[in-house]
């Protein structure tokens, strides 16, 4: 029963990236890309992994794509610019692909990561969540604290580089607030007056 | 093989169409609801015609949909067309797996049951989207726009509330959570977590798209926003998603921060052994409906926000205070200040 969901999982999970890559509209792609992480997730869940699986949900699916597609459907990309010298770098992509996956089955290979490597998990009853937060604030709080302090640094930088103070709009609310309708309209009282062409309105 | 399906199977799906078929009938008696609350508001008297004091409405407005024509605009994307009023219903009624409505009484009993609701609710926002942008239609993909940008922001506030909850309890389990609330209204978390409990809730009004903060839909400025160009079935088909998503919202609500159900009455001498008979689903939809008329009421009370005053309110107002709390929050748990957090606090050495 566990093989064949997981059998479905991993084709669902290849059928998604393989499209993310070959879709020619980016909405599309953006979309497969959700579905590809949306069913790691799944079978992150089948490790019972489920802190993992869940936060990639809320975190990935939820928040950075959404963002994600926010921006590829306010572009209006050109998809013939980006198919220019497709034959040109097709040696130099080939070279680069070839050497990452060489790279990875020299690091990920069964000799490092195989099933003989690892002892068997001892099945616990105690919640996932707290396992690993009594890890990463414990043994691993050193790198967990300097990662979220480089992340912060990038927001701030991020924030930096786009921020063009003399370009800026902005509301100044306390301002709004204090206005009165008598600081935008003027009601003036005046007597009716005959229209000058003498013509009676009728 | 034979053995999961009569044993496992079998029993869940009646579970889930239990589940799901409740929901569709409040769904549909929270539209006419909501048209009676805010009609008696505004001294009008609401539906009265279809059925005795007008209760067969929503039957006769769902009929009217069912038959009417789903109309596919001219050069939209047929498929995305289509997916989207279903990715914008399937996370509304798959959050409901976790909610416990009763000791015991749930459909499935996960430890990162608040985790599970965060990521599932976050995943609403696609229907959306993809509603706006397959339309072929500015109006829709200005709501569509506008709303993704509502939800991420809100969600981040709505998260920390949550934070706030898990940090309470100690624990991720809902059923845990209701029964880290027990002895009686003042040790309810809507207490210790007042400014956690409103930022949630004034969120969670946010997340769903509701009036003062539906400048997705804002029909005075972009006609209806993301579902403009949706009609018949397909239209009905957001519509109860948004209205499942309002009553998760409450019943989230009033689980994390309100007791679930556990009686108001435990601890006060004679009402609590008069109500000791009332059972715990009963205290949880009354809560529920608390939460709901209050939706409806904040509905037929505020205009619309402008849209920098929504995100100045998110960012500005609504995640400094949650951060804020949670210190205070984590401060008081370690420190077991009372009456909340003498016994909840297990932090175990290994």
């Amino acid at each position: 029963m566990e093989k064949i969901l997981f059998y479905c999982f991993a084709g669902i999970l290849l059928f998604a990236a393989t499209m993310v890559i070959t879709v020619r509209n980016p909405v599309r792609a953006a979309l497969f890309l959700v579905l590809a992480f949306f069913t790691s997730a799944a079978i992150w869940l089948m490790l019972e992994a489920e802190f993992l699986a869940i936060s990639l949900v809320l975190v990935y699916v939820g928040a950075v794509l959404v963002l994600f597609l926010f921006v590829v459907m306010m572009l209006d990309i050109d998809t013939s610019t980006l198919k220019e010298g497709f034959t040109r770098y097709l040696p130099l992509g080939l070279f680069v692909a070839v050497l990452i996956v060489l790279e990875l089955i020299a690091v990920l290979g069964a000799a490092n990561f195989g099933l003989d490597q690892f002892p068997a998990p001892e099945s616990s009853t105690e919640s996932n969540t707290k396992m690993l937060g009594r890890l990463l604030y414990t043994v691993y709080v050193y790198p967990f604290e300097i990662a979220s302090v480089i992340l912060t640094v990038a927001i701030v930088a991020a924030i930096m580089l786009t921020l063009r103070p003399n370009k800026r709009k902005t509301q100044d609310p306390a301002e709004q607030v204090k206005v009165r309708s008598t600081d935008r309209v003027r009601l003036v009282k005046m007597a009716s007056e005959k229209r000058q062409d003498g013509k009676d309105k009728s | 093989m034979l053995d999961i399906v009569t044993q496992h199977l079998l029993p869940n799906i009646g579970k889930i169409l239990l589940i799901v078929s409740v929901l569709m009938v409040a769904v549909a008696y929270l539209t006419l609801a909501e048209r009676k609350v805010i009609g008696y508001i505004q001294m009008r008297i609401g539906p009265n015609r279809v059925g005795p004091r007008g209760l067969l409405q929503p039957i006769a407005d769902g009929l009217k949909l069912l038959l009417k024509e789903i109309i596919v605009p001219t050069r939209s994307n047929l498929y995305l067309f289509v997916l989207a009023p279903v990715l914008a219903i399937g996370p509304a009624l798959a959050a409901w797996a976790v909610i416990p409505f009763d000791a015991g009484m749930v459909l499935a009993d996960i430890n990162a049951g608040l985790l599970y609701v965060l990521a599932i609710t976050s995943m609403g926002v696609y229907g959306i989207v993809i509603a706006g942008w397959a339309s072929n239609s500015r109006y829709a993909f200005l709501g569509a726009m506008r709303s993704a940008a509502q939800v991420v922001s809100y969600e981040i506030a709505m998260g920390f509330a949550l934070v706030g909850v898990l940090i309470a309890a100690g624990s991720l389990n809902l059923s845990e959570i209701v029964l880290a609330q027990q002895g009686g209204i003042f040790y309810w978390y809507w207490l210790p977590l007042l400014p956690l409990f409103v930022v949630y809730f004034v969120s969670g009004v946010a997340e769903t798209n509701r009036a003062p903060f539906d400048i997705a839909e804002g029909e005075s400025e972009i006609v209806a926003g993301f579902h403009v160009e949706y009609s018949g079935m397909a239209f009905a088909i957001f519509f109860l998603a948004e209205y499942a998503d309002m009553i998760l919202i409450s019943i989230l609500a009033a689980t994390l921060f309100m007791g679930g159900w556990l009686s108001p009455f435990e601890g006060v001498p004679v009402l609590e052994p008069m109500f000791a008979w009332v059972p715990g689903l009963v205290w949880l939809l009354l809560k529920t409906s608390f939460f709901l008329f209050v939706y409806l009421w904040i509905r037929a009370t505020f205009p619309r926000y402008r849209y920098d005053q929504v995100m100045r309110l998110g960012w500005k107002v609504f995640i400094p205070v949650t951060l804020v709390w949670l210190v205070v929050i984590s401060t008081m748990q370690v420190f077991d200040i009372g009456p909340w957090f003498n016994d909840v606090v297990e932090v175990s050495t290994s």
